[in-house]
């Protein structure tokens, strides 16, 4: 029987990983995420959890060992948020690149400077063009699913690529929040053995991996990964079809609340769409007609579903904690290029907000509504909005 | 007719074909380092084959590994510049718990090992993964064209490290990592050199048989780099150990006080107090070293860079506890 009880989400992902039974794992301390070490080696050190944990002295070297792991055949698991994902960035290129299904889990956390331990995205975003698929959790429920999803998506044949689950610095990695622990056996049998074909190092069958591609043979290499990104927006929905069949809950690629028939939706990740849900509610009963869609998966891009959704609405109202500078937020590109070249398409409002920890409140959320109404009345607006700054200070 | 046994194993690991230059002293390292550890495997283990390759950027991966061909015949991985002992702490890792024997061998440059893999390098070791680290130490960044390192030499000419009006070289005495890796307390530590393969070979059979980290440091000529002419290679490398410049020596778990020397030979004469080598007087000028690389060419210009090279070389050995007098040349 499943275990209905109360954790941090950052004890979520250290469950799902005890789950996943990786046979390595290495990691390094940093705020937020420092609690899934923790207790992955309390559950080593118990004898719950059968691997070996390499307390290594950098991130750099947290990737790095995993590489050396999954190269090895095994599967491998690591925590991290922040500086300590920008200080893995040339190995996370690597660990696609090499087509190891590595699993991180991040507490979403803002980048220096100035150093800010609190939550946005900027740093599994800024990740986005490495070929890691990335899935972005509501709450300590969903980061433990996921981190169990990611390991099925990952280690796919079709898709053989690492993948990060991010869930948001205190807002999720401290806060108690009710989770069902799944049964062991059912995450055996849905997980299965990771047994790879293609990442090994067995003196019975020696191979050559990370070998030097010349012009002749790079694009190809990298071809491979964008054709394991393409294939994984297929193994996702069968993966998240047979996690409901097997756990009972039910995850979509873009998840949509109250836009049967929205005029203006908002569309943002992680725990603001708890907090945007609760504030659609409160604008339905005042009779406005608006909903919110969920990125539940960010790569790869879902575009046919955004352009499904895209029919849906007049106004799409983003709500992105990250900035790509001098163009807005991330979101803001990607959801440009999935409708550029569609006959008729809602229009675009970006919105940047809590970004370092900064609260995202009603107030913020009633700005935006403002910014996306003159949209939606056919009246000029910026298209890229700073939610909440104060002005006063600046 | 009898038929000798071969002083080292016929299996190869390390296949003709790879695209390293003439006279290259770290190609001829590997290849001796590789059959040296699968006959410790095969004594250890049973299994020659016990044992799998995590390797830095840099000369001897890019020349080793070029898709769709490789000239490793030995489960190999690279991943990036500084981060072969992480890698091998991983692949390590993951043999202990699938139960597979052997051991890791990662493989850097003195670039990926005495700057930008240090900080890897240090972890591993202080983590005690079953790991040996091989150092082929080609005193500069030859893969990028030839920059200096920390583990550059004094003097040297790089292209960093020019000579000119208000220059003499290099101008920091060599690092010796093999010094910081045996600071470690780990159970084996050497330095070694391509010119003694029988030295080198039972240095790196004994790394392998240790259980836990091991670190060796072995000297090979860069043809390009040192400005050499490849036929001299293993000469040069020689005359190191024989002036002086490289020292061989072993530390095991951090002893600094019972630092095994190993003879330099060319005429040298040890002098030993209770088994201990404690002085060494060199008969070789350093000189005879230097004048065969071009990268030292501009010293003989400068005798005083020289004189400051021979105290320096005296400094390193006194750190290993032995005084040492190296001669100037006959006038």
């Amino acid at each position: 029987m499943p275990i209905r009880t109360v954790m941090k989400a950052n004890e979520a992902a250290a469950w799902a990983a005890k789950l996943a039974k990786p046979k390595v794992i290495a990691a390094f301390p940093i705020t937020p995420s420092t609690l899934v070490p923790e207790k992955i080696s309390e559950f080593v050190a118990d004898g719950e959890l059968d691997a070996e944990f390499i307390k290594v002295e950098s991130e750099h070297s947290a990737i790095s060992a995993c590489v050396g792991a999954s190269a090895a055949g095994v599967r491998t698991f690591t925590a991290t948020a922040s500086q300590g994902l920008a200080l893995m960035h040339e190995i996370l290129f690597i660990a696609a690149g090499m087509r190891l299904p590595i699993v991180i889990a991040v507490g979403n956390r803002a980048l220096s400077a100035p150093i800010n331990i609190w939550n946005d995205w900027q740093d599994t975003i800024s990740e986005r063009d490495t070929g890691w698929l990335q899935f972005y959790a509501e709450n300590n429920q969903e980061a433990l699913d996921l981190i169990l999803i990611a390991f099925k998506v990952a280690e796919d044949e079709r898709v053989l690529l690492p993948a990060m689950v991010g869930f948001d610095a205190f807002i999720l990695t401290h806060t108690v929040e009710p989770v069902e622990i799944p049964d062991q056996e059912v995450v055996d049998e849905f997980l299965g053995e990771y047994e790879p074909k293609h990442a090994y190092l067995d003196p019975a069958r020696p191979i050559t991996q990370g070998a030097l591609g010349f012009p002749a043979h790079y694009m190809e290499a990298r071809y491979t990964v964008w054709e394991a990104n393409e294939n994984a927006k297929k193994v996702i929905d069968e993966v998240f079809a047979e996690f409901e069949k097997k756990f009972g809950r039910k995850y979509q690629k873009v998840e949509e609340y109250r836009t049967e028939d929205a005029e203006v939706i908002f569309v943002t990740m992680g725990s603001l769409a708890g907090t945007v849900k609760e504030y659609v509610d409160h604008l339905r009963e005042q009779g406005l007609k608006v909903g919110v869609a969920k990125l539940t998966v960010y790569r790869p891009f879902p575009t046919e579903e955004v352009r499904e959704l895209a029919k849906k609405a007049k106004v799409l109202a983003l709500l992105e904690k990250n900035v790509t500078f001098s163009v807005g937020g991330a979101l803001f590109q990607d959801f440009s290029r999935a409708l550029v070249n569609l006959d008729e398409r809602p229009k675009i409002v970006d919105f940047i907000l809590g970004l370092g920890g900064r609260d995202v409140t009603f107030k913020d959320l009633d700005e935006a509504l403002a910014i996306a109404q003159r949209a939606l009345n056919g009246e000029e607006f910026d298209e890229v909005n700073w939610i909440g700054l104060r002005k006063e200070i600046l | 007719m009898a038929v000798r046994k071969p002083p080292i194993t016929t299996r190869e690991y390390w296949a003709p074909g790879h695209a390293a230059c003439a006279g290259c002293g770290c190609a001829t390292s590997l290849k001796l380092a590789t059959k040296a550890f699968s006959e410790a495997m095969e004594e250890k283990y049973g299994d020659p084959n016990a044992f799998a390759i995590a390797h830095a950027t840099g000369c001897m991966e890019v020349v080793s590994a070029v898709f769709p061909y490789t000239a490793w015949k030995a489960p190999w991985i690279h991943v990036a510049f500084e981060n072969a002992a992480a890698v091998a702490s991983g692949v390590e890792a993951a043999w202990k718990k699938i139960g597979r024997k052997g051991k890791i061998l990662a493989i850097g440059g003195d670039g990926g090992t005495a700057d930008i893999g240090l900080q890897a390098l240090s972890g591993m070791l202080e983590r005690w993964h079953n790991v040996v680290y091989l150092m082929y130490d080609n005193e500069a960044y030859m893969n990028t064209g030839i920059q200096r390192s920390s583990s550059t030499p004094y003097g040297a000419w790089t292209t960093t490290s020019p000579p000119g009006k208000y220059s003499i070289g290099e101008d920091k005495p060599k690092k010796w990592v093999a010094l910081i890796a045996a600071a470690h307390q780990i159970p084996y530590v050497a330095t070694a050199s391509v010119a003694n393969p029988f030295d080198f070979v039972r240095k790196m059979k004994k790394a392998a048989k240790v259980d836990g980290p091991a670190f060796v440091q072995v000297q090979c000529t860069c043809v390009p780099g040192w400005r050499a002419p490849p036929e001299k290679s293993i000469e040069i490398t020689r005359l190191a150990i024989e002036t002086g410049v490289w020292p061989l020596f072993e530390i095991e778990n951090g002893d600094f006080f019972n630092i095994k020397i190993q003879p330099p030979g060319g005429g040298a004469k040890v002098k030993r107090e209770g088994g201990r080598v404690v002085a060494i007087e060199f008969k070789k000028p350093i000189e005879e070293y230097l004048k065969l690389q071009g990268r030292f060419k501009h010293l003989f210009k400068r005798p005083e860079a020289i004189d400051e090279l021979r105290e320096q070389i005296k400094a390193m050995w006194k750190t290993l506890g032995v005084d040492v007098t190296l001669p100037k040349p006959e006038e």
